[in-house]
Order: structure tokens, then C-alpha cells, then sequence
């Protein structure tokens, strides 16, 4: 596996990577205003863009650079331009009605890292490779599904819920970009163009629902129970 | 080309072809006879499928793969694509905006093909790509009538369902990385690679990725408790869309289970994946017989008793052995019977009354004399009475139960199905013999199409009850043998 014999300079430039982008799923938990939740992840996907050519680079996979090109593209420019296309159509700029303040989703979130990391320790020393940079990769990539999750069910605005999506697989590309390089390039062009695509039907509903319903926060989605 | 490729081809490009000429085509009638057409075709080439293919074959690279279990669910699909694309088209003409129905159609055949190529999917990335496609092609069949009720299913369905199977991909990757460390960093993540690999693989990661994926299409199958988008999509999309979701596209997220199944059972990894599974379907048969029992909208108690049926499955292959997989397999293709002439009765129900509100359905033998008592014959089954095929294949799963040793899951379905029976019939007894005053029923009445596939769907449902063709009980054989089960 990669992960096990990179050297030092490679190894602490993936932890750094990863770090940040775990502190980015934080500035989108932190915030309410939709546009900074929009740039977090903007930056979130360069880096694992970033991740993904040093990836290529130090374990000489040569198709990762490919797939480092698309996600700049696909994640970093061309999903956030399509989300502030919504955004701006609909006129809403922040989140209005917060079940709990930004402060405490943090503390939280905070908890979730720990959680995290526990998991990752175990499943790495399991596996038998306790190495910093795998315990790092599976604690990041279990975090930003708990904060994506996170964020879906304590936001309302139809905008953020797709956000918090995005953020849960994002959480997964970024791991499996270290633990699993030779993933396939298939595979994740494919994954890339999957969202694209699901990104495009989220910006046709959230027209209908604007529509039909007359808002896009999700409070309103109540006639549907039992 | 071998027979195999061919029928591949058809499966495929039909309604592929459907799809675009809907599409294109000028007239609502063109959609209608090219699903119509495509939909024959499919079922033609999808039928001796499960029956001729001995072992597994590969395409295109071996990213298609054709075994007895994918074919058995393709037949599925197919049977209930055939049945709903025959119903729309009495049903759909009855909808108010006669414009919007190419877009309908096109959608139609494009959600019926992504659920065809599921069971022919061979690379496990791929595999859980195809299904996320079913869902974005599905949401708009479901946000189709495009009231906010059936806007709220629609976002609550794509939301829940792709957070859901989000999970799933994370077990995959998993699993691949637990690949990666026996066999390498690139190999083809095939199912049979999978299998081959799993008993050298890390039991741990083994069983955090079954768990997650269990979890993951656990949400598209609409296991308890991950079932809550379910009662809404079903209830709010039209008639035939609710029936392709439940009767179709519930099996085919199933299948990932099953195979992924199979994977922890080439390790011999222990009880704890098939106990999840048993968990999940006693804990979705007992969601089910709650909410059926206090239910008001027609197409909601369907919609639960998706949720029952799809937990007998879950417990069924929960189970495991020959019996339970037999019993497991032919139950799929019961319900996706059954389960398809349910709506196709409460679709023309419910554009009768106007409602989709049970108190206010009553008197309706007198609406309906014929489709009326195929509809109730069809609850009866649903309930898993005799004489019907349903019977026969809970039956089945029960004893499979007691043979595993499951007796206390074994007991607890069967108590929970008497509290269904009871639940399910009460307020079929109501809408059918009680005749409280009501206001008349004006709304349209669907016309000949709309009550041939009811027949199509009832008869072999009582054909299969009292008569059970030894070649099927031949071929759940054989695919609890490519399961890894030995008799």
C-alpha cells in the first residue's frame, strides 16, 4: 500500500491536505450564510484536487492526474457555479431558521472527530497498519461523513442539504484518494460524473419547489407524515 | 452473438429506444406504443434468461455479467416494467395535462432501463453507480404531478436515498482496500473477486464494509429504519410509477445486498451480517404492521406493506440455506406481482373517488364489478393467504427460519403477519361492504387497459399458489449453489 512507504515530506503533505479539509467541513458547519458554505467547499474540492496529483506524483500512478484535473474542474469550479446559479435565482442567502446555533453544531462536531478518531485507531490497528498517515485518512473521511450528515439534519435550506451531500462524498474521495490510489480511474470519473448529474437534478427540483411549494427551506415539507 | 449476448442487447436497447422516441416523438401515443413495444420485448428476451444461463457469463469487458440470480431479478423487473407500461396507458390518459406526457414516458422507459442494467452490473463501483441512477431518474417520476405534496416526496426521497447509499459507497471502498491489501492496489473489483478474496481479507473491514453497505442499500430497499422516504414516493408518484418502484426497484437494491452477502458468507465471517439482516427485517415487517393498521391514504398502505415484504426478504435471505433463498427469490417475484396489481387497483380507485383517502372510498364492488374483485383478491394474497403464491414463498421463509435456528425471528414474523392480515383486510372490508353515505363517485373510470394487466398479474399469482414448476424450484436451487449454500 502507498500509504506505508511514502516518505516523510509526501506523508506530512497529505496529513496537511487532509487536515485542511476537515477544518473547511467545520467553516461550512460553523457558518450560516449559504455563500461561505459554497467557497468551503469550493476550496475543499482543490484540495482534494491538490491531494489527488501528489497522490499520482509520489505513487506514481499517472491517471490520477487526470482525475486531480476533473475534480478541479467538476468540484472546485463547476458544481459551486452551478449551486450559486440556484443561489442566486432564489435570492436567499443564508439559513434563516437554525435547530441548533452554529456554536453548538461546532461542539458537536467536535465530537464527532473523536469518535472519528477511535474508529480510525482501531480499524488501523486491525488492518495492521498503524501508520499516522492511515489513521489520519480514515479519521478525515469518517469525520466529513458525520459532519455531512451532520449538516443535513440540522439545516434546512434546500441549498445546504445538497451541500451537506456534496461534503459526505467528498469525505469519501478524499480517503480513498490515500488508502486506495489504484482505485480504478473508471470508477471515479464515473463517481464524478454521477454527481454532476445528481447536482443537475437538485437544481431542477429546487426550481419546482420553489414553485410549487413557494419556498425552498424544508421546514416547509410537513404535509407527509405517518 | 450467442443467445445470451442477444437478449443482453434487447434488454438494454429497448428502452433505450423507447426513451428516445418518446422523447421526440410528437404525440403522447407514441410514447405509449413504444414502451408498450419495448417492454414486450424485454420481457421476451428476459424470461428464459434465469433458466438457460448456466454459469455466469461476462461481457464488455466483464463489466455485464448474466448469472442465475441478476437474470431471476431482470425477470422481475421485466414483468413488472411489461405490466406497468400495459397500465399506463389506460391510466395515464386520465391525467390533466396530456402536454407533459412524452416527458412522462421518456422518463419512464429511461428509469426502467437504469433498473435493467442494475442486475446485469458486474463491477461493484459500478454497480452502486447504477443504482444512484435509478434514483435521480426516479425522483422526477415521482415529483410528477408536481402538486407540493409530491415535491415534498420527491426532495425527501432523493435527500434520504443519496445520503443513504452514500454510506454504501464508503463500505465499498472499504472493501476495496481490504482487496487492495491481499491482492494489490489495482484489481478489478469484480463480485466474483470479491468472493474469491474475502476469506484472506481483514474480518473487521470485512464487516464494517457489509454493515455500511447493509445500511447503505438497506435505505433503497426502505428497511426499517431507514424506510422514511418510502411511504411518501410510493404514495405520491402516479400509479404506475409506484408499482415500478415497488415492485422492481426494491429487488434490485436488494440484489446488492444478497451479493454482498454472499461475500461475507465466502469468508465464513460469522453471524453477525446475517443477524443484521434478520434485525432489519423483523424490525421493518413490525414498522409495516404498525402503520398499516393505522393508516388512511390507500396508496400509504401499500406502500408499508412494501416495507413488510421487503423485511420477509431481508429475513429470508437473512435466514439462508436452500430453503430461505428459494423461498426468498420466489416471494420477489410474488410481490412484484401482487405488489403491481395493489396499485394498479388503488390507481384506478383512487381517479374514480377523487381521493386518496380510504374513509372517504366506499361501496367498491359497486364502482368496480370486476376489477373490484381482482383488487380484493390481490389484497388477500398480499396479506400471504391461500391460495395464493404468496402463501406458498412467507411459508417457505418461516420454515427456513426454524431450520436455521431462528425460531424467535421465525415466531415474531409470523405473529406480525396475523396483526397484518387483520389490519390489511379491515380496511379492505370497510372501502368494500360498509355502506356508510358517501359522496358519489364522479371522477373518470380507467377503461379496458387499465384492468387486463390486474388479470395478468392475478393469475399467475394463483397459477403459482397451488402449482409450483419443478424447474424453479431447479433454479433457486442452483442460485443458492452460486450463492456459496449447499444443499
Amino acid at each position: 500500500m502507498l500509504a506505508t512507504h511514502l516518505d516523510p515530506l509526501a506523508a506530512s503533505w497529505f496529513s496537511l491536505i487532509a487536515i485542511a479539509s476537515m477544518l473547511l467541513s467545520f467553516v461550512m458547519l460553523g457558518s450560516r450564510w449559504l455563500k461561505n458554505y459554497l467557497y468551503a467547499f469550493g476550496a475543499q474540492s482543490w484540495l482534494i484536487a491538490l491531494l489527488s496529483a501528489m497522490v499520482g506524483y509520489y505513487g506514481h500512478y499517472p491517471e490520477l492526474y487526470l482525475i486531480a484535473v476533473l475534480t478541479a474542474f467538476f468540484r472546485g469550479l463547476f458544481l459551486p457555479y452551478l449551486v450559486l446559479r440556484i443561489l442566486r435565482r432564489l435570492r436567499v442567502d443564508r439559513e434563516i431558521h437554525l435547530s441548533i446555533r452554529p456554536s453548538t453544531s461546532l461542539v458537536i462536531g467536535a465530537g464527532a472527530v473523536v469518535f472519528a478518531l477511535i474508529i480510525a485507531y482501531r480499524i488501523a490497528n486491525a488492518v495492521g497498519f498503524p501508520q499516522n498517515i492511515v489513521v489520519l485518512a480514515l479519521t478525515v473521511m469518517f469525520t466529513m461523513k458525520l459532519v455531512g450528515f451532520l449538516m443535513l439534519s440540522i439545516r434546512y435550506e434546500a441549498i445546504s442539504q445538497i451541500l451537506g451531500l456534496l461534503v459526505l462524498e467528498n469525505g469519501i474521495f478524499l480517503g480513498s484518494q490515500i488508502l486506495v490510489p489504484g482505485m480504478p480511474t473508471l470508477i471515479e470519473m464515473v463517481i464524478l460524473f454521477d454527481l454532476l448529474v445528481a447536482v443537475a437534478c437538485f437544481g431542477v427540483l429546487v426550481r419546482y419547489l420553489m414553485l410549487h411549494v413557494g419556498s425552498t427551506s424544508t421546514l416547509q415539507l410537513k404535509k407527509l407524515v405517518g | 452473438m450467442s443467445g445470451t449476448a442477444i437478449a443482453i442487447c434487447i434488454i438494454l436497447g429497448a428502452p433505450l429506444v423507447a426513451m428516445l422516441l418518446s422523447g421526440v416523438g410528437p404525440r403522447p401515443r407514441v410514447g405509449e406504443i413504444a414502451n408498450l413495444c419495448a417492454s414486450v420485448l424485454v420481457l421476451i428476451a428476459a424470461c428464459p434468461l434465469p433458466f438457460v444461463t448456466a454459469a455466469p457469463l461476462t461481457y464488455w469487458d466483464s463489466y455485464l455479467v448474466v448469472d442465475r440470480l441478476g437474470a431471476w431479478v431482470l425477470l422481475c423487473t421485466a414483468l413488472v416494467y411489461f405490466l406497468a407500461s400495459v397500465f399506463s396507458v389506460g391510466y395515464m390518459r386520465l391525467m390533466h395535462h396530456p402536454e407533459r406526457l412524452p416527458t412522462f414516458y421518456a422518463l419512464f422507459a429511461g428509469f426502467a432501463w437504469t433498473m435493467l442494467v442494475v442486475p446485469l452490473m458486474n463491477n461493484i463501483g459500478v454497480f452502486w453507480i447504477a443504482i444512484e441512477l435509478t434514483t435521480l431518474v426516479s425522483t422526477f417520476l415521482v415529483g410528477y404531478e408536481r402538486e407540493a405534496e409530491s415535491m415534498e416526496a420527491a426532495w425527501k426521497y432523493i435527500i434520504v436515498v443519496s445520503a443513504g447509499i452514500s454510506l454504501a459507497l464508503l463500505g465499498t471502498v472499504l472493501l476495496y482496500w481490504g482487496g487492495s491489501l491481499v491482492l494489490g492496489p489495482t484489481y478489478e473489483m469484480t463480485w466474483q473477486a470479491l468472493r474469491d478474496v474475502a476469506s484472506r481479507m481483514n474480518p473487521l473491514l470485512l464487516k464494517l464494509g457489509f454493515l455500511l453497505v447493509l445500511v447503505g442499500y438497506g435505505t433503497k430497499v426502505g428497511l426499517a429504519p431507514m424506510h422514511t422516504w418510502l411511504p411518501d414516493a410510493h404514495s405520491e408518484g402516479p400509479a404506475p410509477v409506484s408499482a415500478m418502484l415497488s415492485g422492481a426497484l426494491l429487488n434490485s437494491a436488494m440484489l446488492g445486498i444478497v451479493r454482498f452477502l454472499s461475500i461475507t458468507d465466502a469468508a465464513h465471517s460469522g453471524g453477525i451480517p446475517r443477524y443484521a439482516l434478520i434485525v432489519l427485517g423483523i424490525f421493518s415487517v413490525f414498522i409495516g404492521a404498525l402503520f398499516i393498521v393505522r393508516q388512511e391514504g390507500v396508496k400509504r398502505v401499500m406502500a408499508y406493506s412494501s416495507i413488510e415484504h421487503m423485511g420477509i426478504l431481508a429475513l429470508g435471505f437473512g435466514f439462508g440455506g436452500p430453503l430461505g433463498i428459494a423461498g426468498a427469490l420466489y416471494h420477489m417475484l410474488n410481490h412484484s406481482l401482487n405488489k403491481s396489481l395493489m396499485f394498479f387497483g388503488a390507481g384506478n380507485v383512487m381517479r374514480r373517488y377523487g381521493t386518496k383517502e380510504m374513509p372517504a372510498i366506499r361501496g367498491v364492488l359497486r364502482e368496480f364489478p370486476v376489477s373490484g374483485v381482482l383488487w380484493l383478491a390481490g389484497a388477500i394474497g398480499i396479506t400471504g393467504a391461500p391460495p395464493f403464491a404468496t402463501f406458498l414463498s412467507e411459508f417457505m421463509i418461516l420454515r427456513a427460519g426454524f431450520a436455521d435456528g431462528q425460531a424467535w425471528a421465525a415466531v415474531a414474523m409470523l405473529v406480525l403477519l396475523v396483526v397484518i392480515f387483520v389490519g390489511f383486510l379491515n380496511h379492505f372490508s370497510r372501502m368494500y361492504f360498509e355502506d356508510r353515505p358517501h359522496q358519489p363517485a364522479t371522477g373518470p373510470r380507467v377503461n379496458t387497459w387499465g384492468v387486463i394487466p390486474m388479470w395478468l398479474a392475478l393469475l399467475p399469482l394463483l397459477v403459482l399458489g397451488v402449482w409450483w414448476p419443478a424447474s424453479l424450484m431447479q433454479l433457486f436451487g442452483e442460485v443458492a449453489r452460486g450463492l456459496g449454500v449447499s444443499p
